[in-house]
């Protein structure tokens, strides 16, 4: 069976070309990190903490060394000189407080899994078989887990050092910002007010890959092979933190295994694994089980979000008062206090609110650090903002879409400038949410609820709406300098053309799982007229392709696929400049498409790019002060985000009796903007929807009351399988992103932005007539079944924690609403 | 140490292997066939799915002497000898059914072993056929079309 390659002449862009990368991957001729293997090169197995927070009396590894295999083991104390500090690239206010972050613990240790020594062995599993030689003493401390009481007066502390278990509080106000009215006006003048407390559970990334990194030595630097989604902020992170010169620091990230931004870290294990190497001038390698995986790279979400919005009887929204508790764990790691206030600028999302205020204050608990997971503060914001729509929507008595048709930007209004001071490019939220209605046949389902309330059905259905917009392309530069990120936000890329006419393509965005060698193919082969098949896409070394910010918040196209763009115009321009020559033209007078220059209104074959490049290699007949090359370097820098939508629409079926929920239906039109690859547009918002849901229903980090990890393995932590998922619906609209030239937006995060409050509000509508107004994430049985028990003594709050892991729970925080709505259907 | 003779992918090894040894680490480690990979600890990710003697088994959980005598097939062997994919190797990148690929290997060795014994699942039994194999990229739906295109082929191969 071959492939069949939809191709017309309108280009390569817009094809569902299939992947380049796919065959290596098919045949298992993979470069997967823990593939590699160096001469002498040692094994890393580390110990990990099993106290959440205890001080380390005395730890002795002496015996572990004198193990079979043993070459040495090491504590924190003997790197305590040289490890530095996992660096946070992001202080979100000046006096943010961050504690510092030893990678190997020296004198506590303030989460459990976290890393108190490492034994290096000539094989596996005599490292791991070591680490039982070492002993280690805990004096243990007081354990802080919950937000609002580590925020208490008097509350235990994480770090003795630090005044207090507060590591900063951000604040945006619109009255202040002048971006809009103040917030306390509308607070004060509402007519109607809504507040809710919704529960941002723990996530777990859970890429497929462990994570896994190989150092070389060498005499004043190292090379690095690391399962990382960044090789290049790595390489100057890593040249910060153990004080190496930059240029003697090269990062490799060979194939990576998914990452989701779980992989978007400076690790600990990654500086371990310099400090053995270095020490021992020997390659090291290190390559976590899952396990170690699940316990100590970093968490997302975890946020207590305290939700008030204001209308007017008539279902005008006139304010929106957010107040956060983002918990950062144990440590600030690389972008930990950036995350939840990415989402500042998204809770007001499609709607005109005319006041907005958003606080957030960072807290330190005795857990795992929280850091980037897949949408990073942006799903958190969508969340929030569409459960209460539907809240205030249920307060109002009115459908929750006509709520959203009344308050939304209208598509004629682009491009928009909103409350939290961000310009929308363009959209056309009426066009998405049309087409989703019907692609899911929402006038029929409604009709099914209503016949199913009325016969008192114990299997119940639920309609669920999302109308989301997302920021991507992160990030215009100067935007970031005013959020106070340490770096830029733009990407990097060059372009060879060798003398054959084949083409490489080097990019500073580092793939792992995206398709950019295809995609970015693509662009090439339009942009400079050569065969899809003669371009070369190269990336993720930092001695190949030097300069680049990497892969993360739905930037790759938006800001690294301009860049390409940029590149190749300049490729043009230089050829050009030969072909006019070589035709003895005017450059004005040369028309260039179809990778050939003919002159304007004369006949004949002109000249192919090819032949140009053949001319510049040979460099036999350039004109004067031309360099003999057609190869070109661009670095672009957005000037603004780019804004997708979509409207997402779920179907729940929820057995009353058991609590059991199941997805009937799942419809979503995203708009993305222009799209260069559908079939892989069509694999990222599939599997962005699988994770959302998963927030939605199935996954969350627990921790137990003395700071375990009880979903420590995948038994326990439930990523779901492939008959836990729907098949899903998927449409496009095109409302084409005015910020950058190829008119693209992104699409990485945004399944997994939307698709969360669609599947929540889905069960909740469920359970309206039952008096229930909120089931806590992930919607469990055993939570649907509680809500529905207390939803008949009229509770609206969701009941918290779960007894699912046999302990307690991270959610005993859990709040209160004001609101006493009941005035939903009565079954 | 243990002595084993295991055929793997058409060729075969005689080693001495520690007793606790697993297949996977066997392969990987001892024969350098790392196209088959390791996901978790816990059995549950699928991701070192290979065939031993024509059944799919998790090699996390097989160890490397229970295979003795053995024939393993990982999805190194899959490919005919001119390097041409097998049919459902074809239909992943058909379908686009792997976005990084590291649960791919263990993910065609389960289609592998679904499609030996019904070339024509349904959705529905194509979804359970895999249901021991995560895959955190894709949503399964294009792996879903992937296992069903590949059973067509298969078919077409067999009535050929």
């Amino acid at each position: 069976m071959t492939a069949v390659e939809e191709r017309t002449d309108a280009g390569e862009i817009g094809q569902p070309r299939r992947r380049k990368e796919d065959r290596h991957l098919l045949t298992g001729a993979t470069t997967w990190t823990d593939n590699l293997t160096l001469p002498g090169m040692l094994h890393l197995a580390i110990l990990r903490s099993p106290m959440a927070h205890a001080r380390i009396s005395s730890i002795d590894v002496s015996a572990a060394v004198q193990r079979p295999g043993v070459v040495a083991a090491f504590a924190g104390r003997d790197f305590a000189d040289s490890q530095g500090t996992i660096p946070c690239a992001w202080p979100v206010t000046p006096d943010m407080v961050n504690p510092g972050h030893p990678s190997l613990a020296v004198d506590t240790v303030n989460h459990v899994g976290e890393a108190v020594a490492v034994v290096a062995a000539r094989d596996k599993a005599s490292a791991q078989d070591a680490l039982e030689a070492i002993e280690v003493d805990y004096e243990p401390l007081p354990v802080v887990l919950d937000m609002p009481s580590a925020l208490a007066e008097g509350a235990d502390k994480v770090h003795a050092h630090t005044g207090s278990n507060r590591s900063f509080t951000w604040t945006f106000e619109s009255g202040a910002a002048g971006t809009g009215q103040p917030i306390d006006q509308a607070l004060a003048e509402a007519e109607v007010t809504v507040r809710r407390r919704f529960i941002q559970q723990r996530l777990i990334p859970a890429f497929m890959e462990p994570r896994s990194t190989v150092v070389q030595p060498s005499s004043d630097g190292f090379t690095m092979w690391s399962a990382t989604q960044i090789p290049h902020i790595l390489r100057t992170m890593l040249a910060l933190t153990l004080n190496l010169p930059e240029h003697k620091v090269r990062v490799v990230a060979p194939d990576v295994g998914g990452g989701f931004g779980g992989k978007l870290q400076v690790t600990p294990e990654e500086v371990i694994t310099t400090l053995v190497a270095r020490r021992l001038g020997r390659p090291a390698k290190y390559t976590e089980t899952r396990s170690e995986s699940l316990m100590s790279a970093h968490h997302g979400r975890d946020q207590i979000q305290d939700i008030t919005i204001t209308a007017r009887r008539d279902g005008t929204v006139t304010g929106l008062d957010v107040h956060l508790l983002a918990d950062m764990g144990a440590y600030l790691r690389l972008v930990s206090p950036g995350v939840p206030i990415l989402g500042a600028f998204m809770f007001n999302a499609i709607y005109k609110f005319p006041a907005y205020r958003f606080v957030c204050e960072g807290v330190f608990t005795n857990k795992t650090p929280t850091d980037a997971y897949r949408g990073a503060g942006r799903p958190e914001a969508t969340f929030a903002v569409e459960r209460i729509m539907d809240e205030l929507a249920h307060e109002l008595g009115v459908d929750p879409l006509e709520l959203r048709r009344k308050n939304w930007i209208r598509h004629e209004e682009f491009p928009f400038t909103t409350v939290a001071g961000l310009t929308y490019d363009s959209g056309n939220y009426e066009a998405a949410t049309e087409r989703a209605l019907e692609l899911i046949g929402w006038d029929e389902l409604k009709r099914e609820q209503a016949e199913r309330r009325q016969r008192k059905d114990p299997v119940q259905l639920g309609l669920g709406i999302s109308t989301f917009t997302e920021m991507c392309g992160l990030a215009p530069s100067r935007v970031l300098g005013s959020l106070d990120y340490a770096a830029g936000g733009w990407e990097n890329a060059s372009i060879r053309v060798l003398a054959t006419g084949k083409v490489e393509v080097v990019t500073g965005a580092s793939a792992h799982g995206q398709g950019h060698e295809t995609a970015w193919s693509q662009i090439v082969a339009d942009q400079l007229g050569v065969p899809f098949e003669d371009v070369e896409v190269i990336h993720g070394d930092t001695q190949s392709s030097p300069k680049g910010l990497d892969t993360y918040g739905s930037r790759s196209l938006a800001v690294g696929g301009i860049a390409v763009v940029k590149a190749a115009e300049k490729v043009v321009a230089k050829a050009r400049r030969i072909a006019a020559h070589l035709l003895e033209a005017s450059e004005d007078d040369l028309e260039f498409a179809g990778g050939r220059f003919t002159v304007r209104g004369v006949p004949g074959e002109g000249k192919s790019i090819q032949d140009v490049a053949f001319a510049a290699f040979t460099a036999h007949d350039l004109p004067d002060g031309v360099e003999p090359s057609l190869d070109a370097d661009a670095t672009f820098d957005p000037e603004n985000f780019s804004f997708p939508h979509g409207t997402h629409l779920c179907a729940i079926e929820v057995d009353t009796e058991t609590g059991a929920a199941k997805i009937r239906k799942y419809v979503c039109v995203d708009d993305i903007g222009k799209v260069i690859n559908p079939l892989i547009v069509e694999g990222q918002v599939h599997g962005g929807l699988a994770q959302g849901i998963a927030q939605a229903l199935y996954e969350e980090a627990v921790y137990d009351d003395e700071g375990n990890l009880t979903t420590g393995t995948f038994v326990d932590y439930l990523l779901p399988s492939a008959t836990d998922l729907p098949s899903f619906t998927t449409d496009r609209t095109t409302s084409p992103s005015t910020t950058n030239p190829l008119g693209v937006k992104g699409v990485g995060e945004a399944g997994t932005i939307a698709s969360t409050p669609a599947v929540v509000n889905a069960v909740v509508d469920a359970l309206r007539p039952f008096g229930v107004n909120d089931v806590q994430m992930p919607c469990t049985p055993e939570r649907i079944w509680r809500a529905l028990a207390q939803g008949a003594e009229k509770s609206d709050r969701a009941p918290g924690g779960t007894v699912a892991y046999g302990g307690s729970s991270t959610t005993s925080s859990d709040g209160s609403s004001t609101s006493d709505s009941t005035d939903g259907d009565q079954l | 140490m243990t002595r084993v003779s295991i055929t793997v992918d058409g060729v075969n090894y005689v080693d001495e292997v520690e007793p606790r040894l697993l297949l996977v680490q066997y392969l990987r480690e001892r024969l350098g066939k790392v196209g088959t990979v390791v996901g978790c600890d816990t059995s549950n990710c699928g991701a070192c799915t290979v065939a031993l003697n024509g059944r799919s088994v998790k090699s996390c959980s097989v160890l490397a002497v229970q295979a003795d005598g053995g024939e393993v097939l990982t999805v190194e062997g899959l490919a005919g000898p001119d390097g041409s994919l097998h049919p459902i190797q074809q239909a992943f990148h058909d379908k686009h059914a792997l976005q990084c690929g590291f649960c791919t290997p263990g993910m065609i060795m389960a289609a592998w072993d679904l499609l030996r014994e019904n070339k024509q699942p349904s959705e529905d039994e194509v979804r359970e056929g895999i249901e021991g194999n995560l895959c955190r990229c894709t949503g399964y739906q294009n792996i879903v079309a992937a296992v069903q295109a590949a059973g067509q082929a298969l078919s077409k191969e067999a009535s050929a």
